[in-house]
């Protein structure tokens, strides 16, 4: 018996029964649905912290200095000045995982063009921390290692701080004044948008590192940097540039074993890896919970199909009478049930899509349906199908012709 | 003339819990091919129990079947099911058509196991079904037509896959006398072209129809003998 035959017989037998095929597979419907509703929204928050991972720069090692004692009392981590635009290039130069090296210098200050002024972050760093952070400029021209050296008088600027101080009109060339010295403004930075704790990336200001250092910020000694932030050669390296950056700083700060470093390393992407993971683990808790609705949907189909073959025991008599043989009867059930589920599943696949499209509209929550999760629904479903059709459709099998053609 | 079924000595017993039912008791008897032939008896003489057997959906606790000279006794259920499909047809008292189904595609199920292809199985299901003389209601559903033209589409499909015996269970068990008449007519017609029948009823009007009655009783043929009517 061939096999478009067998779908057009289960056909037939569903069309018989329109309402109770669409209730039947209504349990389905409702299963695939939510998976993929859940599955897209879910996706949808792991595409969102991907892309702030992204916005941070990948492979990145933070080297912050680690906490100091003055006269009792320990400031927290950070507040040691140990660190210097000297180890920013060691770190450079002798860590071979290491691809680039940046000491920066943070602080904060009113910056103000003609009468329009604006507090914002300002950093100082070397042109590495562009590359580091994948942070090119829109417009004018990054700081250059002229600059840098020279300890020009240049800044870049945010795109938020761009538009508060300079509304439509373009900044490049003009004078702004930060902490009230002059500076050139040479160029404007892409946006970032939001960081992973939800700061504005692009409320800040750049300028070289050494123009910080001289004209910012206050420092014990001269070349102390708050940071030096380090992109490794690959992923795979991330942990190797950890280790060779403690290593070296240990030997330049002549840290031994009795000795508490005067830094630490913290693995950025490490932690963000983290978030994804629990949001990841989120969507599949969601999942999980919209599968059982599925299982559901599936006694439901089982339950029809018992009353089914009780309902044509007698055709099932007929057919074994006139010829077919068990596995005839089993596919044939097996059929009907398994196109019941993945046609559930279509119509299924098709309303979650629009659920999620609708959740993506009204809540303005990003969504994504992946192809993946597609493929995953429309095998479920099958399978679905397959399992919990399997019975019912064995027991058809099984009938006896001859009490299947007395059947009344 | 050659024998197109043969049986000798079929016993079959049913167990029920721990009782025994023997309901037949050593049964023998040969069918030649062409031969019309009546079985009849009271209910509970085993008629209907020998039919199961002939139309292969029961097997004999012991003795032996030879079916168009297979022996069908060792033979597997699907083994049987195809016997079934290529050697046999049958005709229900109650019709047995697939309802909201039309009738030529109800004529056409058993070359649908059979493994024919579309095109062939509706060519030998219209011919069939002019056969019994029901040619321009193929489209009708067995609700749309009367008893008698259900019957005769159960005839059709009997025929279609011209089966070695067609078996026919009261076959006008319930119609009216004029169309009994009719769909006799029909098998005696068909029997004249040399299709070999086997029939079971309880009226004597209508075996009388046959060329040879077999009459059973408690599990035992009481009588064979040949009407004079035979073709």
């Amino acid at each position: 018996m061939d096999f478009l035959q067998t779908i057009k017989i289960a056909l037939r037998a569903l069309r018989t029964n329109k309402m109770r095929s669409f209730l039947t597979m209504l349990g389905i419907i409702i299963g695939i649905a939510a998976v993929i509703a859940m599955m897209a929204v879910g996706s949808g928050a792991s595409y969102v912290i991907s892309q702030q991972i992204a916005s941070i720069g990948s492979n990145i090692v933070l080297i912050i200095p680690g906490s100091t004692t003055s006269g009792g009392l320990r400031t927290g981590s950070g507040g040691a000045q140990t660190l210097s635009s000297d180890d920013a290039r060691a770190i450079m130069n002798d860590c071979p995982s290491v691809a680039y090296a940046a000491g920066t210098v943070r602080t904060s200050g009113q910056i103000v063009n003609g009468n329009m002024n604006w507090s914002t972050v300002i950093m100082g760093g070397t042109p590495e921390l562009f590359e580091i952070r994948e942070w090119p400029v829109v417009s004018g021209r990054p700081i250059s290692q002229q600059d840098e050296d020279g300890a020009v008088k240049v800044c870049l600027l945010g795109q938020t701080v761009a538009e508060s101080l300079f509304g439509s009109s373009d900044p490049v060339g003009s004078i702004v004044r930060i902490k009230k010295i002059p500076f050139t403004v040479i160029g404007i930075l892409e946006r970032k948008g939001q960081s992973p704790q939800g700061q504005d990336q692009d409320d800040a200001v750049f300028v070289p590192l050494r123009t910080a250092q001289r004209n910012l910020v206050r420092s014990q000694r001269t070349g102390i940097v708050s940071a030096i932030i380090v992109k490794a050669k690959s992923e795979d390296v991330i942990a190797k540039a950890e280790s060779e950056i403690q290593a070296l700083l240990n030997q330049r700060h002549r840290i031994t074993n009795s000795k508490e470093p005067d830094f630490s390393t913290r693995n950025l992407s490490e932690i963000l890896a983290v978030a994804e993971q629990s949001s990841k683990a989120m969507s599949l808790l969601l999942g999980a919970v919209a599968s059982i609705s599925l299982i559901v949907g599936g006694i439901g189909i089982m339950n029809i199909m018992l009353v089914s073959v009780t309902e044509r025991t007698r055709e099932i008599g007929i057919r074994m009478a006139i010829g077919a043989k068990k596995n005839d009867i089993l596919l044939q059930f097996m059929t009907e049930a398994v196109l019941l589920t993945m046609l559930g599943g279509v119509i299924g696949i098709a309303l979650g899509a629009g659920g999620a499209a609708a959740v993506s509209r009204m809540l303005d929550w990003p969504t994504l349906i992946s192809f993946q999760s597609i493929a995953v629904a429309f095998i479920f479903s099958a399978v679905v199908g397959i399992f919990f059709g399997f019975y019912p459709a064995k027991k058809a099998a099984g009938l006896n012709p001859i009490d299947a053609l007395r059947y009344e | 003339m050659t024998s197109v079924i043969s049986l000798s000595d079929i016993r079959r017993v049913f167990t029920m819990g721990d009782q025994q039912f023997e309901a037949l008791k050593g049964v023998s008897f040969d069918v030649a091919i062409g031969e019309f032939v009546a079985i009849m008896g009271a209910s509970g003489s085993g008629k209907s129990t020998s039919m199961n057997i002939l139309g292969c959906l029961d097997r004999p606790t012991s003795g032996t079947y030879l079916l168009d000279g297979l022996d069908v006794g060792g033979m597997t259920p699907n083994q049987l099911a195809d016997i079934r499909n290529k050697k046999l047809g049958f005709v229900f008292q109650g019709f047995n058509l697939l309802a909201r189904t039309p009738a030529v595609e109800n004529v056409e199920l058993p070359l649908v196991y059979a493994g024919l292809h579309s095109k062939e199985r509706r060519q030998k299901a219209l011919l069939a079904m002019e056969q019994v003389g029901l040619a321009g209601k193929e489209n009708n559903h067995p609700s749309q037509l009367s008893g008698g033209q259900q019957q005769r589409v159960a005839i059709a499909r009997a025929l279609v896959n011209n089966p070695a015996v067609i078996l026919a269970d009261e076959p006008t068990g319930n119609l009216d006398s004029s169309t009994s008449a009719e769909i006799m007519n029909l098998f005696t017609a068909l029997n004249q072209q040399g299709i070999t029948i086997i029939m079971v009823t309880h009226e004597q009007d209508v075996a009388a129809y046959a060329g040879r009655q077999i009459t059973f009783r408690d599990g035992k043929i009481i009588s064979d003998h040949l009407t004079g009517q035979a073709a």
